[in-house]
């Protein structure tokens, strides 16, 4: 992939300039911004390294399939979950898979409202992401149950047998705030799709795509009546999901936080949960637009800036999520609680000590590094924090999940646990489905939002500061 | 041919296609399968073209009743014909015609379960019982309480036992060299080596059977060897008390059976004595009597327990002092103790490190003449059985605390392994043509030094009757099958002596035949039934006239009042010296034990035995080698280390597992394991001990040579960790303590106010169960743990899910340690739902599928389960359990007629836990109604309080103030287990009260 001379302006002028680097690179006008987005899907050939990445994500994905078979066939005794650890990587993926969805939302949403215009470039395929994510999270709240096939149980429905869920249960406000976030997230995302896909419609030679895309353009013509309804459609959406940002994994970590469980029970846990969701989210955003900006040659639309911003917001997260970890530490020693107490004890010291200093490495050390600004300015070691503290994220759920259930109140039902291939299948095959997801994303829909980008333009400020002084 | 009748159809009847013919009918139902049979005929049923054929006296082609295969065809429709009046309703109901009861059998109700007095004999003694029987399907084990000598209790072999009657392993034909033979075919085959045997007057006919204490058995016998004068009877058992009978013959001249009375004692001393073991001759009484004494209620008069002991036991565990000692040196002990208490002319000095613990034993001993009690275990030697034999009578203890009376074992003056080596030379000279083995296997049992099986292979003709095809029975020529206790008449005494009646629940589910039946078959060449057999010799033996109303009376309390063995007086004889001390085995020793769930072996296949945790070591499907830390240490080993067992040239590979309070420089194995040919269960796990076992030193020997060969052999144990990490789980305290402050147990932890709620607290105008556990009663034995398994269908997981954590005990016995390794203080825990009135579990559950009931108890509805296992995780006493695959047996037809009915089966995905028994508080709480009154204080007895024999659970109303738990719940020893966590349990414990020696206490 040769580098856009205007790429290499931009990386000199951030370095010259400190966070004054222009979230688009000079030089693009409406046409080159339209075009180069366009061409990605409808002009480029399909390449040997995206049909490969491919394949290999969709064997992934079929290893999940054939995994969850013959779950489904012989029970959930594959895994390596027992009494007392009953939950185990299903949960642990679980809240993983939620906690990265919310970067997307926060992006779109939040950055929306708060008018930070260098998320144009990011938010279409940080919101894919997202639904991608709670995709694959919400395989893990069906499939963990020992009858899957009854699973539908916890929704409200009216059914014969008179009986309603138990709405004092964590789990049932999960399948309120999982289902209402996917809901949101598909529709926001959907509805920002539109001129989009118009434009798609608009360029496409192929009759197939043409008609395809038509489809779901749904008669867009982007007159002025379009664009005021869609304006303040997208705004409510917005103002919609934001909440949702804070309210989900806030309702994730209730599953914990509700419990009696030393190392769960914890009021710390929603504001914690939520900065960590932001944390792995914002990581799992960079470890997809670091290889997507160099192999589709988008450098100059997701630029070192936006790296720097993303960066800037792990580091304040991580540093949330290192607070958390603090007051935990704090609350196990201040409350005199003997359980808390062993709890903590044993997560420094236990038989599973080595993933909560792997935890710590990860999700505390290791980031650090984020305060080097020459890091922040090279994606690859930004890809490879990131890679890290997506690691560290899935292990803070791993200790919190699992290391407190294997020891808890009565030493006689300590146990361990030990996961199994199967666990690690189902793992493997939620990447695959994330993945697999990404890459037909990528060559299918426009990735950056184009009309967004064309508001970047000097032009597009220029009629707006006129349109004020009228 | 299909093809010629539908065009004969056309032929025939061109014009009335509407008529249904057969064999469209057929085609029809030959691509049915199951269920949709039904619905086919069903849709059939409705056309009016099958109404009409099925209305025409001759369907067309009735010819086919010519042709073989057509009509089978041709009744299968007309069968279903008949049937098909039942098809409007949804039951599905067999093609056969059936028919209803015409009479209902005498006090059969359905869904009312009857109960019969039997016994079950483990070698020489027997267990008075109850067993309840469903439609004639016996699926549970209870106590008999009015048996004078079990008052009530069991054991887990009572309580395993119904199991293996349903065992679908046991054998379930006669065979003659592999080859299935029918008991009249047997009998034939025999009738002329019979014939040839009694020409000889029997000289080469020889009968080796496990021990008996059955009185019409040992009659029957007895008959035997008048028919045929040369014949001789040797018995074996693997596990036998030779040793005891040896003592009493040293002591007293002549073999006598020791029974003690517990609740007449003040200070116990149990020199390697297991009575609070399952197996052990006389625990279910003992125990009860023990944990009566041993109430801290009693105060100043609680019992006091010293154990010397060598294999760490759940006996000694109970003790407030211990002497841990290789097996070897208990005798030494027994000696200076026996002299240091004026026992003349036995020598012996105590060791230093004995002194302390010996002289305030002594001191205690001394103090309470007349009360105290000395008793030896049946491993020991015969002189130290002798020399307690002693020191009681210096005790005074003989007539108070101890009695002697005739043995029960009636051929308890040759030894066992005398006989078992005197009938194997017999064989190997060639003296036996015909050998008849009853249920005993020598060839798996037998002691390593006594080649059994290649004497066995000499006889000329070998007859096994035995309810496996075990080990025995495949090298004989006849395996016949054998019949349970639950299905043949018969009859067995008790440790006190007492007559017990063997009735069966069912009839030999696998057309098996007793042992009395074959004997009399080898007498008389008679068929009798075991029943009439029995009645028999009863009528024979009964003086009175009025012998009906006696039998029905004995059969219906299950035993012969007043057939106790009558005290005898016996005096010391002087004549015999004791023998010279053996001296202490140098190296290393290995202690040989019985299994504590599978006894000697025979409980093998039994999976419900293998599943429980040994109740010391908490180890299960496997026979750990046991040793000392610091042994371990000094050899350099860890538990679950493979281990290769070297004694005297014989070799086994074996597991580590290193046991507190086990005496250093000495290995303990049990009995049992390593079977060959046991069944799909039991066959292959663990190693035989009986390899390294010789005749002449059947429970410990010297220089055991123990090498790591470097390999893992992982262990399954429901409870690994049994330290209590300085938390208030079990609160106990010395009886000192206890006097002066009674409520000790609050003292440790501070409980919330019992309003602590948000909530309006829930008023129960019924009934508000609870539970209170009595951890002082608690002797760990496991009972309650196997009663609950078999009254609640619980299902068996296997060595390898246990060790995934996985065992799915509604009831566990959690063992904790406390202090040094060395010598630990044991407590034994009973857990069970606590059926918390803030149950942490409740609030968790998304569909609601755990629910509080309006009596107080936490329901489980499985139907309702979706399996999310949240409650579990949120359950702080981990009492839940969950069926991660499918762990109940849905295929075995004979474990189906096990099952309780009342229980549901629980299927993969669902999680389950203890129901207090919810079935019988729902029986009991019925028939409270149909008679208009409340359900009585000890009513509903949950499963593990009725079969506990020490008293330890009591259940019951706590609305009721003067019902027994309520009574235990105002005890001050009374305690919530984390209670602290406001769960508000039901289940509550009664602390734990030690009574050591103030003297040994410091």
């Amino acid at each position: 992939m040769e580098q856009a001379p205007e790429t290499k302006a931009s990386a000199t002028l951030e370095r010259l300039l400190p966070g004054q680097a222009p979230v688009l690179t000079p030089g693009h006008t409406l046409e080159t911004i339209t075009d180069k987005i366009v061409s990605i899907v409808l002009r480029r050939p399909v390449t040997l390294g995206w049909l490969g990445g491919f394949a290999f994500f969709f064997g992934l994905l079929n290893l999940m399939l054939f995994a969850m078979a013959y779950l489904f066939y012989r029970g959930v005794g594959i895994w390596g979950i027992n009494i007392p650890v009953g939950w185990g990587f299903a949960i642990v993926n679980f809240v993983w898979w939620v906690g990265i969805g919310h970067a997307g939302t926060l992006i779109s949403a939040i950055l929306l409202l708060l008018k930070q215009g260098w998320r144009n470039s990011i938010n279409r395929f940080a919101e894919a992401m997202t639904l991608f994510a709670v995709a694959c999270a919400g395989v893990f709240p069906l499939i963990h149950t020992g009858r899957p096939w009854l699973a539908y149980w916890l929704f409200p429905y009216p059914n014969t047998m008179g009986v309603w869920p138990q709405f004092r249960s964590p789990l049932l406000w999960d399948v309120f705030a999982v289902s209402t976030y996917a809901t949101i997230s598909a529709l926001f995302w959907f509805v920002g799709l539109i001129p989009d896909l118009a434009t798609f419609r608009d360029t496409a030679t192929n009759p197939v795509a043409k008609t395809i895309y038509g489809l779901l353009a749904m008669g867009w013509r982007g007159s002025a009546r379009h664009w005021k309804r869609y304006e303040s459609a997208y705004i409510l959406l917005a103002g919609l999901a934001t909440p949702l940002v804070l309210s989900v994994h806030t309702v994730v970590s209730f599953d914990f936080a509700i419990s009696i469980l030393p190392g769960w029970h914890t009021t710390v846990f929603p504001p914690y949960f939520v900065a960590g969701a932001i944390y792995s989210g914002f990581a799992m955003v960079l470890v997809l637009a670091i290889p997507i900006r160099r192999f589709y040659g988008v450098q100059d639309m997701m630029t070192l800036r936006h790296l720097d911003n993303a960066a800037k917001v792990m580091l304040g997260t991580g540093l949330i999520v290192a607070y958390g970890y603090t007051m935990e530490a704090f609350y196990a020693y201040y409350s005199g609680n003997a359980y808390e107490l062993f709890m903590f004890k044993n997560r420094l010291l236990g038989p599973m000590a080595w993933s909560y200093w792997c935890l710590i490495l990860f999700n505390i050390l290791i980031p650090q590094v984020l305060w080097i600004r020459k890091v922040r300015l090279n994606p690859a070691m930004l890809f490879v924090t990131s890679l890290v503290i997506l690691l560290g994220m899935w292990l803070e759920r791993f200790v919190i999940v699992v290391t407190s259930l294997h020891r808890d109140f009565l030493p006689s039902s300590w146990g361990m646990y030990v996961a199994t291939r199967w666990d690690y299948a189902v793992f493997a095959g939620t990447l695959g489905l994330f993945f697999s997801a990404m890459f037909l994303f990528v060559r299918l829909m426009p990735m950056i939002t184009i009309f967004e980008m064309r508001l970047l333009l000097p032009q597009a400020k220029l009629s707006e500061e006129v349109a004020a002084h009228d | 041919m299909d093809n010629v009748q539908k065009t004969g159809i056309g032929d025939v009847c061109p014009s009335k296609k509407d008529k249904l013919e057969l064999s469209e009918v057929r085609e029809r139902l030959s691509e049915a399968r199951g269920p949709q049979y039904w619905r086919t005929l069903d849709e059939l049923a409705q056309t009016p073209e099958f109404a009409e054929m099925l209305h025409r006296e001759f369907p067309k082609h009735a010819s086919e009743w010519t042709d073989k295969s057509s009509r089978r065809d041709f009744m299968k429709i007309m069968g279903a014909s008949m049937a098909l009046a039942g098809l409007s309703a949804c039951t599905k109901q067999p093609l056969e015609p059936i028919v209803p009861y015409v009479k209902q059998p005498n006090n059969q109700l359905l869904g009312k379960p009857l109960f019969y007095a039997t016994a079950m004999p483990l070698g020489v003694y027997g267990t008075g019982l109850l067993v309840e029987s469903h439609e004639g399907r016996p699926t549970k084990i209870e106590g008999n309480p009015q048996h004078p000598s079990s008052l009530g209790g069991t054991d887990v072999f009572n309580q395993a036992s119904v199991l293996t009657m349903y065992d679908p392993d046991r054998s379930q034909v006669n065979t003659y060299l592999g080859e299935t033979r029918s008991w009249p075919e047997v009998l034939s085959s025999l009738r002329g080596s019979i014939e040839a045997e009694k020409a000889k007057q029997g000289v080469g006919l020889r009968v080796l059977s496990g021990a008996t204490s059955s009185p019409s058995f040992v009659a029957q016998m007895q008959q035997l060897l008048k028919t045929y004068p040369q014949v001789k009877w040797y018995q074996w058992e693997a596990v036998n008390r030779d040793n005891v009978y040896a003592g009493a013959e040293l002591a007293f001249g002549q073999p006598l059976e020791t029974t003690y009375d517990f609740s007449k004692a003040k200070v116990v001393l149990s020199l390697d004595a297991d009575f609070l073991s399952s197996g052990f001759p006389g625990f279910h009484k003992y125990t009860r009597e023990f944990s009566r004494r041993r109430r801290p209620e009693l105060k100043e008069e609680m019992l006091r327990f010293y154990a010397v002991e060598s294999a760490p036991t759940n006996t000694a565990a109970k003790a407030d002092h211990r002497l841990h000692l290789k097996a070897s040196e208990v005798e030494a002990f027994a000696r200076a103790l026996a002299s240091a208490l004026g026992v003349a002319q036995v020598g012996g000095e105590f060791k230093e490190d004995q002194k302390k613990f010996a002289s305030a034993l002594v001191k205690d001993l001394q103090a309470n003449r007349g009360t105290a009690l000395v008793l030896a275990g049946d491993a020991q030697t015969p002189a130290t059985h002798a020399l307690a034999h002693a020191i009681n009578g210096a005790l005074g203890a003989a007539g108070k605390t101890v009695s002697y009376s005739e043995p029960v074992d009636p051929f308890a003056a040759t030894s066992k392994v005398e006989q078992l080596r005197q009938l194997t030379a017999e064989m190997n000279s060639g003296k036996v043509d015909m050998l008849v083995v009853l249920n005993t296997n020598p060839v798996y049992d037998a002691p390593a030094d006594i080649d059994f099986l290649s004497a066995l292979n000499k006889v000329g003709l070998r007859i096994h009757l035995g309810l496996y095809q075990d080990e025995t029975a495949k090298y004989c020529h006849w395996h016949l099958s054998g019949t349970h206790y639950l299905e043949q008449w018969g009859d067995t005494r008790s440790f006190d002596g007492t007559v017990s009646f063997i009735q069966p629940l069912i009839s030999p589910l696998y057309s098996g035949h007793s042992e009395s039946e074959l004997i009399e078959f080898l007498t008389n060449e008679d068929e009798a039934t075991s029943y009439a057999l029995t009645q028999r010799y009863w009528q024979s033996q009964h003086s009175g006239a009025d012998f009906k109303s006696w039998w029905d009376r004995s059969l219906h309390d299950g035993f012969v009042a007043g057939s106790a063995s009558p005290a005898k007086p016996v005096t010391a004889s002087a004549k015999t010296a004791l023998p010279a001390i053996t001296a202490a085995a140098s190296g290393l020793e290995i202690i040989f034990r019985r299994d504590a769930t599978i006894f000697d072996g025979r409980f093998a296949n039994n999976g419900w035995l293998q599943e429980t945790p040994k109740p010391m070591n908490q180890v299960c499907w496997d026979n750990p080698v046991l040793m000392s830390v610091a042994t371990a240490k000094r050899l350099n080993l860890k538990s679950e280390d493979e281990v290769e067992l070297e004694l005297n040239g014989r070799k086994v590979k074996a597991a580590l597992w290193l046991t507190p309070g086990h005496p250093d420089d000495a290995i303990t194995v049990t009995l049992g394991y390593g079977r060959e040919k046991a069944g799909r269960v039991g066959s292959g796990i663990g190693f035989s001990a009986y390899k390294l076992r010789a005749s002449n030193a059947l429970w410990n020997a010297g220089g055991v040579r123990v090498r790591a060969t470097g390999e893992h052999y992982g262990l399954a144990s429901p409870q690994g960790h049994q330290m209590m990490e300085g938390r208030a789980i079990v609160r106990a305290a010395t009886l000192e303590e206890f006097i002066k402050t009674p409520g000790f147990a609050h003292e440790m932890v501070e409980a919330p106010p019992p309003g602590l709620t948000m909530y309006q607290p829930y008023e129960y105008k019924e009934h508000k169960w609870g539970m209170a556990i009595d951890l002082n009663s608690c002797v760990g034995c496991k009972t309650c743990t196997v009663a609950c398994q078999a009254e609640n269908n619980i299902a068996v997981v296997g060595k390898d899910q246990v060790k995934r954590g996985r065992h799915m005990n509604w009831l566990r016995i959690d063992n904790y340690h406390e202090g040094s390794p060395e010598n630990p203080n044991t407590y034994f825990q009973p857990v069970p739902c606590m059926q918390c009135e803030n149950a942490p579990c409740e609030v968790v559950c998304p569909v609601t599928a755990t629910v509080h009931s309006s009596e107080g108890l936490n329901d489980m509805v499985y139907n309702r389960c979706v399996g999310t296992r949240y409650c579990s995780n949120n359950c702080p006493y981990k009492v839940r359990r969950f069926n991660f695959l499918l762990f109940s047996d849905f295929d075995t037809p004979q474990l189906k007629f096990q099952r309780n009915p009342e229980v549901s089966v629980r299927s993969r995905g669902v999680m389950e836990k203890c129901t207090y028994c919810i079935q019988r508080i729902t029986h009991a709480r019925i028939d409270a109604e149909e008679e208009n009154r409340k359900v009585r204080d000890g009513e509903v007895m949950t499963a593990c309080q009725q079969a506990c024999p020490a008293e330890a659970i009591v259940f019951g109303d706590l609305n009721d103030s003067g019902s027994r738990v309520s009574k235990l719940k105002a005890s001050q020893r009374n305690y919530g287990l984390l209670e602290e966590l406001n769960t508000r349990p039901r289940t509550t414990y009664l602390a734990a009260v030690r009574n050591p020696n103030p003297e040994l206490e410091s």
